[in-house]
């Protein structure tokens, strides 16, 4: 039963998250709660929370792409993304995650997976993009469904990233995949492991890509009509 | 050799500017907590390995109650209005693409010449990351030809970063934080508990509810830790291999690389994943934190029930 006790780590988490406060705050109470419960003393918990963050560090790294980001905005990145959209026949909003969706699989499949993210990709180009389509076809979006378009681009982003990933060789959840299966003896090659990610990756892009069409379909439903005089 | 450390050093440079300019910024009420913030991330990128663990948990300590008790506020930078951006973008036209295409181009040429040309056997580059060492490389190039070209004053891409970070805040080091979570789970066995609970509740001689149990289980436990790599050794060795493989003589591979996936499911649907769930909220300055979380619940939920099916008629 003692063991159970090193749940409770959990439900800190689960509690604390659902209390709304400060993530950072609720994951070291969580890790400090595990640690002393699992028999360690707080200068090794701690300690070994340190040793672990020092050495994830290459998960932050990416922030140092936002001075280039932010220095583009400042010269109206993003409204030249809005413009080239409004420029284009047919572009749905749909459409356009669609090709992104494709674009995100297929490089992340051949183990590019930092090429695109949220900060390189979908803040500066896709997330505009995406809004300035919905304008288009759908008219001025209230508060709630752009915050739908913009949740939707993010979304899209991640899907395309999981489910292609996996079909590249020598991306690290393969290892480990590997690893794990080595420890118990069946000797499994990266091939092996990711052809069997593409059933997967087809049905990611079946069911997401359908959803992103009949997106589309939701918006149009509600056109507001353009004020007169509004270019 | 170029390794992962050139790129710590960049990232130090690049928060020491932004901890610095916080300091000054008086439109920010909370000033001194953001320079603070920023400061300890770039001593920990610069100085990380110098500390000790015991120095580097009491960095995280500082951080977590700079952030936990309200101690960061957000700078406004001077920066354009929108008006002359649209002006300026009119101006410029397409071209504004191209500094910002130049970062994932490099990564994505640099990569594939690194890979499959005897440019690779140089050893220019610390093998484990090339893709993001060719990303800081892309960032370095895109930030000189925007300077070169659209001549802003000096201080402006460390304002511009600022701007964007600030809006960010705490949440850019969650992700870094849930990782180092994820160890401390390790150690304590939280794993083994859980998977306890699951072989706990298995039926006998069923293999679909085996499947179902094991997929299941996978994005569960995902969605606690927030990510399947904690998730996968644990369902692995509860009911994986031994049931699934050795009982049922399921196809190893297939019941490895699509419970991983069932996994990724869990992934969309938890905050714990705050690097892909919580931070682009953040970063595209949506209302609600959970805005991304449910956009991807009706992608995950009929994704996951496709691998079980997978996994059930792939595999025997």
């Amino acid at each position: 039963m003692s063991d159970y006790l090193v749940l409770t780590g959990i439900l800190v988490v689960v509690v604390g998250f659902a209390l709304r406060m400060n993530p950072l705050l609720v994951v070291t109470a969580s890790a400090i709660t595990t640690g002393v419960l699992g028999g360690l003393d707080f200068v090794e918990v701690i300690s070994a929370f340190g040793r672990a963050f020092n050495e994830n560090r290459y998960i932050s790294v990416v922030w140092i792409v936002l001075p280039v980001i932010g220095l583009l905005e400042r010269y109206g990145l993003q409204q030249r993304a809005r413009l080239v959209i409004e420029d284009l026949k047919g572009a749905t909003m749909g459409k356009l995650l669609l090709l992104y969706l494709i674009f995100r699989q297929v490089t992340a499949a051949l183990g590019l997976t930092s090429v695109a993210g949220p900060a390189q990709t979908v803040r500066p180009l896709v997330a505009p993009m995406a809004e300035a389509a919905a304008e288009k076809t759908h008219g001025e979006l209230s508060e709630d469904e752009r915050e739908r378009v913009l949740g939707m681009s993010a979304a899209t982003d991640n899907v395309g990233l999981f489910f292609g990933e996996d079909i590249f060789v020598a991306i690290a959840s393969i290892l480990l995949i590997q690893g794990i299966f080595a420890t118990y003896g069946y000797e499994l090659t990266p091939l092996q492991l990711s052809v069997w990610a593409i059933p997967t990756a087809i049905c990611a892009f079946f069911i997401h890509g359908s959803r992103l069409l009949l997106f589309d379909r939701s918006l149009r439903k509600t056109p507001a009509p353009k004020a007169e005089g509004e270019q | 050799m170029i390794t992962l450390y050139w790129l710590y050093a960049l990232a130090g440079i690049t928060f020491t500017l932004f901890a610095l300019f916080s300091a000054f910024d008086r439109t920010n009420g909370k000033r001194f907590g953001n320079a603070a913030f920023w400061g300890l991330l770039a001593v920990s990128f610069f100085f990380g390995d110098m500390l000790g663990d015991l120095g580097n948990g009491i960095l995280v300590l500082l951080l977590v109650g700079l952030a936990g008790f309200g101690l960061l506020g957000r700078g406004e930078p001077p920066t354009t209005s929108l008006e002359t951006r649209f002006n300026l973008s009119a101006e410029l036209g397409n071209r504004l693409f191209l500094p910002a295409l130049i970062i994932p181009v490099t990564a994505f040429a640099g990569t594939i010449l690194y890979n499959y040309t005897p440019f690779g056997n140089s050893g220019l580059f610390e093998e484990r990351w090339v893709t993001l060492i060719l990303l800081g490389t892309g960032v370095l190039i895109a930030l000189c030809v925007c300077m070169a070209w659209l001549k802003p004053p000096l201080v402006a891409p460390v304002n511009e970063g600022r701007r964007l970070m600030d809006s960010i805040g705490w949440a850019s080091v969650l992700p870094q934080m849930l990782a180092a979570l994820g160890a401390v789970f390790a150690m304590a066995g939280v794993g083994d508990v859980i998977g306890d609970i699951a072989r706990g509740i298995l039926p006998e001689g069923n293999i679909f509810l085996a499947v179902l149990i094991y997929a299941l289980g996978m994005a569960l436990f995902t969605m606690v830790m927030g990510n399947a790599f904690a998730a996968f050794p644990v369902m692995a060795a509860a009911i994986g291999i031994p049931f699934l493989v050795e009982d049922f003589g399921g196809n190893a591979p297939v019941i490895g690389a699509i419970g991983m996936l069932a996994g990724f499911c869990g992934t969309l649907m938890t905050p714990m994943a705050a690097n892909f769930n919580v931070v682009p909220a953040a970063l595209l300055e949506m209302k609600s934190q959970y805005g991304v979380i449910r956009m991807q619940i009706g992608t995950a939920i009929p994704l996951l029930a496709c691998n079980i099916l997978l996994i059930y008629f792939l595999a025997f």
